[in-house]
């Protein structure tokens, strides 16, 4: 018999023609005589179409009847077949994870197609390599857990609400935790709002009395979430509200928690009074509390510079839309927006940046490098486009200041386990496939705690959150992969390498016995905590070093 | 055989990025000496630089890590 065989290793090989596809330029006879030269090879076939209801089928059948306990497909890709096969497998009655793959036409016939003994030659080494990993893969099982099919938000603004409300009417329990004392969040601080020109109480009334009369929905204002435990479908949460402390149980997340302005200390002059913010402006206009006859805005103040880089996206629809109120009530106001750039995307924006300009506001292009100075009276300024210095009597000054990180974002984000950018914005986990969800399982976000939003863009990234975390709290059960990482805590010495490199949390430090582990529903199963423990005892099943190692020798060794 | 110098390359690569690449190449039909032999990786976060030196140490003319 063969030497290094494994004596109760039987591994089937099914090699497969795909059409032509892999038949057109490789030698297939070849490659089945090959394969049953193979150490724990018991049994190879060659199929036309591995993946169509035959080859399946085959495979279903001649493990039973070869007994096999190993399979081999040598075809496309395992990243669009792997599961196809694994379920064929396990529908046979063996562990899914007992099955490997050689990708033999993506990397092979495809890309070797005028060089067909070569190319053979290259589909050998790969399914040498495929069986003598699969000889060393060992059984593993995905792990089912039960959840809890309750949604937390929290931040009980315009985003948060919507989210909630959407949860709500989807039939799921939800916790609005709002640290305030009242639902609304910085809509509660504004006066009138696009492109409907509204009163923003309307919109709020009408989410907040929805929430209140909801059945499902548990409004818990004046609180904040001081502790998060747990992972996907079981977090629990404790909710702090004055002196009183709740422990809740949900299975998804919504971050919703806003953002703030930007107080502008010490930028020309600001006061509060005679210089304002936009947003204090605002909060002025609602009251009726404004009387002055010639008003400026000043574009940009504390962001797009080095310390903020980024550009706020609603100041500039926020200093129009002002503009044309005051313009509207009296058309002898005297308003002069100075900017670098006016940002005003969107169909309804660009009509309203025209009315304004019919209504005469002026515009002015300031050079960062040379910004308006107000001296009390007027703001004076080098006028780009003009070429030279201009002065605007100004008895309020409106500064246009960026909307900026909450307070506790970075709180948090290290209780969720969840990213921040450096200007303190919670980071999703990919700008465009994952643009509401966090790289961790079960959290998810929307609204300003993003990035700052119109409110139209925060109510739908609110449904859209919802929706998200519906995703996980529809399920019934939550499978793990088996592809996960495991920590021997026999030969952990608690170093927290690991947990440092871990990109998903998933690794926590059992403090009284001094060893790591992974929580094996967050893992992903990169193995980045394998490579990094010093003493070996982290690895990631299905990729153990045995099996990259058997695939190094047989890469060598034909 | 030829005596044009015909290296062995282990190639390392990530599922979620380089090994779809390598796929990607072959969908698109583009050519390159199958001098390759390719190892599928989580991550290219979980190579072991023992991985490296192994392939080495069992001949390889060059190893290529991508991720």
């Amino acid at each position: 018999m063969k030497n290094s065989a494994q004596d109760d290793v039987r591994v089937g090989v099914f090699i497969c023609d795909c059409g032509s596809n892999i038949a057109g330029y490789l030698e297939m006879k070849e490659l089945v005589e090959f394969a049953k030269t193979l150490p724990n090879v018991a049994f190879v076939q060659e199929n036309l179409y591995t993946c169509s209801e035959g080859g399946i089928n085959e495979i279903k059948v001649a493990i039973p009847r070869e007994n096999l306990n190993r399979v081999v497909v040598a075809s496309c890709t395992p990243r669009t077949h792997e599961p196809l096969f694994m379920s064929a497998c396990e529908e046979a009655g063996l562990n899914p994870y007992l099955f490997e793959m050689a990708n033999i036409r993506d990397q092979c016939s495809w890309v070797h197609m005028r060089e067909r003994e070569a190319g053979t030659n290259r589909a050998k080494v790969q399914i040498a390599m495929a069986v003598a990993k699969a000889a060393k893969l060992r059984e593993l099982n995905r792990i089912q857990l039960s959840l809890s099919h309750r949604a937390m938000v929290i931040g009980g603004g315009v985003a948060g609400m919507s989210a909630a409300l959407a949860l709500a009417n989807m039939g799921y329990e939800v916790d609005l935790v709002e640290k305030r004392d009242r639902l609304g969040g910085i809509l509660n601080d504004l006066n009138m709002i696009l492109p409907t020109h509204e009163p923003p109480d309307k919109l709020v009334n009408n989410l907040v009395g929805r929430l209140q009369d909801h059945p499902k929905v548990a409004i818990h204002t004046g609180a904040v979430v001081t502790k998060t435990e747990g992972y996907v479908g079981n977090y629990v949460a404790t909710i702090q509200h004055n002196d009183t402390e709740n422990k809740i149980k949900c299975g998804a997340v919504i971050v919703a928690i806003g953002a703030q302005p930007l107080k502008p200390e010490g930028l020309y002059n600001y006061d509060g009074n005679k210089v304002i913010t936009h947003i204090e402006l605002e909060s002025k206009l609602k009251l009726g509390d404004v009387q002055a006859k010639n008003i400026s805005i000043i574009q940009c103040v504390g962001s797009r510079s080095k310390e903020r880089t980024y550009c706020s996206r609603i100041c500039c629809m926020t200093a129009v839309k002002n503009a044309i109120l005051f313009k509207e009530a009296s058309p002898d106001t005297k308003i002069t927006i100075f900017y670098r750039d006016m940002q005003m995307y969107g169909v309804e924006n660009e009509e309203l940046f025209r009315k304004s300009k019919r209504l005469g506001v002026r515009y002015v292009t300031y050079d960062p490098d040379r910004p308006p100075r107000f001296d009390g009276e007027s703001v004076s300024v080098y006028h780009l486009r003009m070429g030279r210095d201009m002065i605007v009597p100004t008895d309020l000054l409106v500064l246009s200041t960026p909307l900026v990180a909450q307070d506790d974002a970075s709180e948090i984000s290290t209780m969720l386990k969840v990213p921040i950018n450096e200007n303190g914005f919670f980071l999703e986990g990919h700008v465009k496939l994952k643009p509401l969800d966090f790289a961790t399982d079960g959290v998810y976000l929307c609204g300003n705690a993003r990035f700052p939003s119109t409110i139209r863009e925060a109510i739908s990234q609110g449904l859209g959150a919802a929706s998200r975390a519906a995703g996980v709290l529809s399920k019934e059960a939550l499978f793990t992969s088996g592809i996960v990482a495991d920590i021997n805590p026999d030969t952990c010495c608690g170093c927290l390498g690991c947990v440092a490199v871990c990109p998903y949390g998933a690794i926590n430090f059992i403090e009284n016995r001094g060893v790591c582990q992974v929580n094996k529903v967050l893992c992903k199963g990169c193995g980045g905590c394998a490579a990094t423990c010093p003493s070996g005892s982290a690895r990631l099943d299905g990729f153990s070093n045995q099996q990259i190692y058997a695939q190094i020798e047989q890469a060598m060794a034909v | 055989m030829s005596e044009e110098f015909d290296p062995k390359i282990v190639a390392f690569a990530c599922n979620w990025c380089s090994y779809a690449g390598a796929d990607l190449a072959g969908v698109g039909r583009m050519q390159y000496p199958p001098s390759i032999r390719l190892i599928r990786l989580m991550c290219s976060g979980m190579l072991v630089p023992s991985y490296i030196l192994r392939a080495f140490e069992k001949g390889a003319d060059g190893v290529l890590v991508t991720g």
